[in-house]
């Protein structure tokens, strides 16, 4: 018989639930346990994970960290486990690391021939000062731009950080990087002030060419002189002593941080209704794309010679930075290209018809979505980039794999491998990881509520 | 599904139409690729007329609407809003687009920035109006459209006649002079049909000049002061909403009107 009203005149209290529902039983129950194949599946993959475990921790932990050879090395691993296979030869990385991470910098560049910890009596300035301020700049120079709750004014020292760290970085006279940005100031001031005269595009002709002028003519000139009247410089470190982690974050660095705009306007540029803009941009990019990066870099170190009037000295490493900047704003800008496609053709009529012009629609509406919706896109290529500055090991800079070959040239040290690939792969996957959980970040925090 | 009631009654008192001529458009025509979309469209709006533009759909008129503020191009004729030509001329078309305040079907604002910041953004950037001042407008306005308490919230957490009232108030930040309205309520939920309804009929009492393409006929017969009727890129029959409805001269317009109000 069905009961057709029903009225209730007192309310269940809550109960908790049965223990296989909740708590660890209930999940283990849930997800490792339920049925017989999840079950086999289970304790097949726990088989799994102990044979790797059990030949991986005892390499990583059982390890020698004092010896001053491979073969040292060998007959200590021999004389306590009585084998040599299966435990890592912590030493080379304990030898090595600041070569690793340095390449062969200077540690004190006032005395180049001091080694480490050698510095003479007197010199209070701690090794490797000069690499190290730069990168604790460059997080106070990052800060206001990943980060907006860090007070705007900081970003006039972001503005400032890339002519202070190549002067950090290589040295010599401080009118060197005051002659660059004196460049780029004039630069700016030909559009500001040009513009209401000639027009923007004009303006930004002239400038460009006012600003070469001054670079490729007149700066010479003018450093030279201020350097005679007030001599303000420190020591000079050439590129070729450069090396190490610090190569990789240096070309990864300014390659992250010029592809974002270059690929920006790349982007922009590809979109452009205006027909000379658009095929410069279409072509430049499947230029790029289309060839490995390193026949750039070989360009970048063999053939860019062959075109440069003979006797000019243009520096290897700004050579294969313009080269992996090139390249990550090709990729760059098909991605941001992605996220302005996935924006709807109102929010670009919305713009319009408030009057807003053609830059103030993209700055204000158009550019925080599209590049919102690019972000894993971004972060994905900028951590590609940064893995690939890798490759400048072949043609002889020394980055960490470069140096990896030279330390293994070593007699000491011939024939040792994953220790130093370890060591290696796990800076790179400390940096690399940041960067990824920086992206999941931003993402979370620009939901708005869509 | 269009003779919606309008449950007060339409104040018409400050709904004058001055002889100052809003917008000409005369001989304009235009195509997408090789159709031709709108045929020699001749259409002079004076300051302080409603105008309901209604048809089937594809007849062009929110084409011809978007003409006005050159959100699309014409290829022929002219067509003169508050005095300036249209041309290419990228300044013109600013000037024109911050003078014409426009109300899209879909809403289109811009879901990164909060109601307030809409509402603020083309006042400080185009008008160069001081931050403080556009904020005290915005809530002006938004007061205005009933939604005040809503400023900070971003436009996904809205309803869509919500949002359609931000619409409204951000396009009225900038003070326009004409308003247009491509199907305002077309996207919305019958509830929120009238409440974006009752805030454009305070704004036709206002005497704001309007053109509306809606098939609002309740709305058309009570505020409008002209109703056009479009087929094929033509404007077909024009007239006061009163003869427009109850006595429709071309066989078009009758078979329209009796399929949309038949039932």
């Amino acid at each position: 018989m069905t009961q057709k009203a029903f009225v209730r005149t007192e309310m269940l209290p809550e109960q908790d639930p049965p223990p296989t529902e909740a708590g660890i039983v209930g999940w283990i129950r849930e997800n490792l346990f339920s049925g017989w194949l999840n079950t086999l599946l289970t304790l097949l993959a726990i088989g799994v994970i102990y044979y790797v475990l059990s030949g991986l921790l005892p390499w990583i932990f059982q390890s020698v960290w004092n010896a001053g050879s491979l073969d040292e090395c060998r007959e200590i691993m021999k004389a306590t486990w009585g084998e040599t296979h299966g435990h890592a030869c912590w030493a080379v990385i304990k030898d090595r690391w600041l070569q690793l991470l340095y390449g062969f910098y200077p540690p004190y560049p006032v005395y180049p021939d001091a080694n480490f910890g050698e510095a003479p009596v007197g010199h209070w300035l701690p090794a490797y000062f000069r690499p190290n301020l730069a990168l604790v700049l460059l997080f106070a120079a990052l800060a206001p731009v990943l980060f907006d709750r860090v007070p705007r004014k900081m970003l006039v020292f972001t503005a400032i950080y890339p002519f202070v760290m190549p002067w950090l970085m290589w040295g010599g006279s401080v009118w060197t990087p005051v002659g660059i940005a004196a460049g780029f100031a004039i630069l700016f001031a030909v559009i500001r002030y040009g513009q209401v005269a000639m027009g923007f595009l004009l303006a930004v002709i002239v400038g460009v060419l006012a600003a070469l002028l001054w670079w490729g003519l007149i700066m010479g000139y003018v450093t030279a002189g201020l350097d005679q009247i007030v001599p303000i410089a420190i020591p000079s470190v050439e590129s070729r002593e450069f090396g190490g982690f610090m190569l990789a974050i240096l070309i990864g660095v300014v390659a992250i941080g010029l592809s974002l705009p270059i690929g920006i306007v790349l982007a922009l540029g590809r979109r452009s209704d205006l027909l000379i803009i658009k095929s410069l941009s279409v072509g430049f990019i499947e230029l790029i794309r289309g060839v490995p990066l390193i026949t750039l870099l070989f360009v970048a170190s063999v053939l860019l010679n062959y075109f440069m009037p003979p006797g000019t000295d243009f520096d290897i490493i700004m050579r294969v930075m313009i080269m992996v900047t090139v390249f990550a704003s090709a990729y760059t800008a098909e991605v941001i290209r992605g996220g302005l496609a996935a924006l709807p053709k109102g929010q670009y009529e919305g713009a319009d018809s408030l009057g807003l012009d053609y830059w103030q629609a993209q700055r204000l509406i158009i550019m925080p979505q599209a590049l919102k919706i690019s972000i894993p896109g971004i972060v994905s290529t900028f951590i590609g980039v940064f893995k690939d500055t890798t490759l400048v090991s072949i043609i002889g800079l020394l980055d960490p794999i470069g140096l990896s070959q030279g330390i293994r040239a070593n007699q000491e040290w011939n024939g040792i491998y994953w220790e130093l690939f370890a060591f290696i792969a796990l800076l790179f996957f400390v940096t690399c990881f940041g960067m990824s959980r920086y992206s999941m970040w931003l993402e979370r925090k620009l939901q708005k509520g869509h | 599904m269009s003779e919606l009631a309008i449950e007060r009654d339409v104040d018409r008192s400050r709904m004058q139409v001055s002889d100052k001529v809003a917008v000409e458009i005369t001989g304009m025509n235009k195509w997408f690729g090789a159709f031709h979309v709108l045929r020699d469209i001749n259409l002079t709006v004076n300051e302080g007329e409603r105008i309901v533009i209604a048809g089937p759909s594809g007849s062009g008129k929110s084409t011809l609407i978007r003409c006005i503020n050159a959100l699309e191009e014409h290829q022929q004729g002219r067509i003169v809003v508050d005095g300036t030509e249209l041309s290419n001329d990228l300044k013109n078309i600013d000037k024109i687009r911050s003078e014409v305040g426009m109300v899209f079907q879909h809403f289109n604002l811009f879901p990164h920035l909060t109601i307030l910041e809409n509402c603020t953004l083309a006042p400080i950037w185009v008008r160069k109006t001081p931050k403080r001042e556009a904020d005290e407008t915005a809530m002006h306005f938004l007061e205005k459209v009933k939604i005040p308490e809503q400023a900070d919230k971003y436009p996904g957490q809205l309803s869509g006649g919500q949002q359609q009232r931000v619409a409204i108030a951000r396009s009225l930040c900038m003070k326009p002079r004409i308003m247009l309205f491509d199907e305002p309520t077309s996207a919305l939920d019958p509830e929120m049909i009238k409440e974006v309804l009752d805030t454009m009929i305070e704004l036709a009492e206002e005497g704001m000049t309007m053109l509306c393409v809606t098939h609002e006929m309740g709305f058309a017969r009570q505020v409008a002061n002209r109703v056009i009727f479009m087929d094929q890129g033509q404007i077909v029959e024009q007239n006061e909403p009163e003869e427009f409805f109850n006595n429709p001269k071309s066989e078009r317009t009758k078979l329209f009107l009796s399929q949309i109000l038949g039932h």
